[in-house]
C-alpha cells in the first residue's frame, strides 16, 4: 500500500515538474478547408501542419512554448470560416490564425482579424488580400499578377501575341482573368477569346473549339478545378498543338497524372517546391524544400504540392516571429513585418509594412511537363 | 472551317448529351417503378466509377468494370431494401427526402473511402492525346466508347421492358400498382429491380466517361441535377424521351457556347427547360397523364 502511495506521489512530482519546465502553450488556429471542393488545397495545408506541430513540438516547441494547433474545416465556405475564425478569437484566444485555404474565406474574415487584432497568416493567392495592406493581414502565396507577369514574359521570348483565355468562375479564376486582362496590353499581348466556365465543368470541348476558331497562338487556362487537366486534353484531342500556360494552381502532381500524355510540355509558373531536386546545391532554399517534400511523402504517402508549402511557410514565420518577439501579440506582429530574407516554400520571405506578402517576382519559376515530371523550362 | 467547326461542336454536345441521357434515363426507370425522383441517381455514377477505378488496380479493365457494376447493382438492392421497402404507404414527399438522406449518406462514406482525389480509369482506346479525324471534326475514341455504350444500354433496356417477362412486369407494376399486385406480381421485388437496373446502367456510365470527366466523391449532385432537368425535359415517364432530350439539351448547350460567353450555358439551356415546360407541361414528348400525380 504504502509503495502504491509512493508510486503516485512521484508520478504526480514528475508531473508537475514537467509543466513547471515547459512554458505555457501558444496556440494556433487554423481554418482550412480540409473537405469540399477545395480540398486539394485545405488537406495537404492540415497535413502539413499536424506534421510540423509534432515535429516542433517534439524538439521542446518554440523557445520551450509547445504549440496548440486548433485547425477547423471550413469546407471551403466563407460562411463556416467566419463563424470558426470567431470561435478562434474568441473562445479559443489564439495568437494567430493560418489560412483560410481560399481567396474567397479569407476576404470574408479579413476585417474580423483587423478588429480582433489577430494575427492572419493566408494560404489564399488572391492579391486583395494584402493590398490595400490591412495592418493584422498577412499571405504567404505568391501574387497573381506576378504570375500572370511570368507567363507573358515566356510569351514573349516565344514570339507569341494572341492568345485564348479560359477561366473557371471561382475566386481564383476570377482574379487571375483580371490580372491577365489588367496586364496583357502592357505586355503587348492580344486577348482574342476569354471565357469562364463553371467550377465544375466535365467537358470543355466546346469552349475549346471556340478557341481553335479565333487561331491564337497559345491558351492560357486559370483554375485550380480538375477543368484544368480536362482542358489541356480536350486542347491536343482537337489536334491544337500550340503551347497551354497554366496558372500556379497547376502546381499539384495529381493533375498532370490526371492528364496523362496530354499535360507533355505544358507551362506553368509556380514556386521551386516542385523542382526542388534540380535546384544547384547553393540555392537558399534547396535545403528546406528537398527536406519538406522527402518528410511529407514518407508520411503521407502523396507528392508534397506547393499548397501544403503555403501553410508550412505560414508556420515558420510565425515559428521565426515568436522567437523573437516572444508571445505578445502585437509585438509577434511587429516582428513579422521586420523579418527578413526568410527562406520557404513559396520564395525568399522579405516583410514590411507596406509589403504583407514578402516575395517578389523571382520567387516563381518558370516549370513544364516532361515525361509526366515537373522540370525547370530552359527556354 | 465554319462547317467543321459546327461538326465539332455538335460533337462536343453528344458527349454532354450522353452522360445527361443516361442519367435521365435511370430517374425514369424507378419513377416508373415507385413515383419517386431517386436523387441518389448521381451516386450511383459516382459509385461506377470510384469502384472500377480501385478494382482496375488488381483486375484487367473489363473485369474492373463488370466488378464495378455488380457492386453498385448491389448497393442500389441494398439502399431500396434498408430505406424503401419496409414503408408502408410512404408519400412521395417522403420518399424524396430519404433519397436525398441517401445521397448525402452515400457521398459523405465516398470521401471517407476514397479521400477527395480526382480519378479515372485509362482511356479505353489509345490515350488523352488520341484522337479520330471525323469529317473534319476531332473526337477521342472515348466519346465513341460512351456514346456506344449508351446507345446499346438504351437498346438493352428498351427490349427488357418490352418483351422480358420481368420487364413486362415492371411495366404492369408502373402502369397500376395496385391491380400488379392482386394479380400475384412481386411488386416489392419489383421495385428493388428498378433501383438495381438503374444503380447499374448509373455505374456502367460512370465508368465509360470516367476517362473524359474524371470522377470524385462529389460529382453526383451535378448529374443528378443535370439528369433530372433531362428526365423532366423529356417527360417523366418515358425513358427512350429522356434519351432524346439529354442528346437535345447537350447540343444546345455546346452551341450556345459557340455564339454566347459560356457563363451563359446554364441560362441559355434552363431558359429553353422552361419555355418547353410552359407550352407542354407534360415535357417534349411525355404523355398526358405523366404530368398528374
Amino acid at each position: 500500500m504504502r509503495k502504491k502511495i509512493l508510486a503516485i506521489a512521484a508520478t504526480l512530482l514528475a508531473g508537475w515538474a514537467t509543466q513547471a519546465l515547459a512554458k505555457e502553450p501558444i496556440k494556433v488556429g487554423a481554418l482550412l478547408a480540409v473537405s469540399g471542393p477545395a480540398s486539394f488545397l485545405g488537406a495537404p495545408e492540415a497535413r502539413t501542419l499536424e506534421m510540423m506541430v509534432a515535429d516542433l513540438n517534439a524538439k521542446g516547441g518554440i523557445d520551450g512554448h509547445p504549440v496548440t494547433m486548433i485547425i477547423k474545416d471550413t469546407g471551403a465556405s466563407p460562411e463556416k470560416a467566419i463563424s470558426f475564425a470567431k470561435q478562434l478569437i474568441e473562445e479559443d484566444k489564439v495568437l494567430a490564425i493560418i489560412g483560410p485555404s481560399t481567396s474567397g474565406e479569407t476576404m470574408a474574415i479579413k476585417n474580423l482579424a483587423e478588429e480582433a487584432k489577430t494575427i492572419l497568416l493566408s494560404c489564399a493567392a488572391a492579391e486583395v488580400i494584402v493590398n490595400p495592406v490591412a495592418k493584422w493581414v498577412f499571405k504567404t502565396p505568391q501574387k497573381d499578377s506576378y504570375a500572370v507577369v511570368k507567363i507573358f514574359q515566356q510569351m514573349k521570348k516565344m514570339g507569341i501575341s494572341k492568345i485564348g483565355v479560359l477561366s473557371s468562375n471561382t475566386g481564383f479564376g476570377k482574379a487571375g482573368k483580371e490580372q491577365i486582362e489588367k496586364l496583357a496590353p502592357e505586355h503587348g499581348i492580344q486577348i482574342a477569346v476569354n471565357e469562364v466556365y463553371d467550377k465544375a465543368a466535365t467537358d470543355l470541348t466546346a469552349e475549346v473549339t471556340k478557341v481553335k476558331a479565333a487561331n491564337v497562338q497559345a491558351i492560357v487556362n486559370w483554375s485550380i478545378e480538375p477543368a484544368q487537366s480536362i482542358v489541356i486534353k480536350n486542347v491536343r484531342q482537337l489536334g491544337l498543338q500550340f503551347p497551354i500556360f497554366q496558372s500556379h494552381g497547376f502546381g499539384n502532381i495529381q493533375y498532370v497524372k490526371a492528364a496523362g500524355a496530354a499535360a507533355e510540355g505544358v507551362i506553368f509558373p509556380a514556386g521551386r517546391l516542385l523542382i526542388a531536386d534540380s535546384l544547384p546545391a547553393s540555392h537558399p532554399q534547396k535545403a528546406l524544400l528537398v527536406a519538406y517534400a522527402k518528410e511529407y511523402a514518407a508520411k503521407f504517402k502523396e507528392d508534397a504540392s506547393t499548397f501544403g508549402g503555403h501553410a508550412y511557410d505560414a508556420l515558420i514565420i510565425l515559428e521565426a516571429a515568436v522567437k523573437k518577439a516572444g508571445t505578445d501579440k502585437e509585438k509577434v506582429r511587429t516582428a513579422i513585418e521586420n523579418i527578413k530574407g526568410l527562406p520557404g516554400t513559396g520564395g525568399i520571405f522579405s516583410f514590411s509594412a507596406t509589403d504583407h506578402n514578402g516575395l517578389d517576382l523571382d520567387s516563381f519559376a518558370m516549370i513544364t511537363v516532361k515525361d509526366g515530371r515537373f522540370v525547370p523550362l530552359d527556354r | 472551317m465554319l462547317g467543321e467547326l459546327l461538326l465539332q461542336y455538335l460533337v462536343a454536345g453528344l458527349t454532354y448529351g450522353t452522360i445527361y441521357a443516361v442519367v435521365g434515363m435511370g430517374f425514369n426507370i424507378i419513377y416508373n417503378a415507385t413515383g419517386i425522383i431517386n436523387f441518389a441517381q448521381g451516386e450511383f455514377v459516382m459509385l461506377g466509377g470510384m469502384t472500377a477505378v480501385s478494382l482496375h488496380q488488381v483486375l484487367p479493365l473489363p473485369l474492373a468494370i463488370l466488378g464495378a457494376v455488380a457492386v453498385t447493382m448491389a448497393i442500389g438492392a441494398l439502399i431500396e431494401m434498408a430505406f424503401i421497402r419496409w414503408l408502408a404507404a410512404p408519400s412521395v414527399l417522403r420518399m424524396i427526402i430519404i433519397t436525398i438522406g441517401v445521397s448525402i449518406v452515400v457521398r459523405e462514406a465516398a470521401l471517407l473511402v476514397w479521400g477527395q482525389q480526382v480519378r479515372a480509369l485509362p482511356y479505353f482506346t489509345g490515350n488523352e492525346v488520341t484522337s479520330i479525324s471525323m469529317g473534319g471534326a476531332r473526337v477521342s475514341p472515348q466519346v465513341l466508347w460512351a456514346v456506344g455504350t449508351t446507345a446499346l444500354m438504351v437498346a438493352l433496356v428498351t427490349a427488357f421492358f418490352r418483351w422480358a417477362s420481368w420487364g413486362r412486369q415492371m411495366r404492369a407494376c408502373a402502369s397500376n400498382r395496385v391491380a400488379a399486385s392482386l394479380c400475384g406480381l412481386p411488386t416489392r421485388n419489383l421495385v428493388t429491380l428498378a433501383f438495381v437496373l438503374s444503380a447499374g446502367m448509373g455505374a456502367l456510365a460512370g465508368c465509360v466517361v470516367s476517362p473524359i470527366t474524371y470522377t470524385q466523391y462529389g460529382i453526383g449532385t451535378g448529374l443528378a441535377i443535370k439528369g433530372f432537368t433531362v428526365a423532366i425535359l423529356g417527360g417523366l415517364g418515358n425513358s427512350l424521351a429522356s434519351v432524346a432530350a439529354g442528346l437535345v439539351f447537350g447540343i444546345l448547350e455546346s452551341f450556345s457556347v459557340s455564339v454566347l460567353p459560356t457563363a451563359y450555358k446554364d441560362v441559355v439551356t434552363i431558359a429553353v427547360l422552361l419555355a418547353i415546360l410552359f407550352v407542354r407541361p407534360s415535357g417534349l414528348f411525355g404523355a398526358r397523364e405523366a404530368s398528374r400525380p
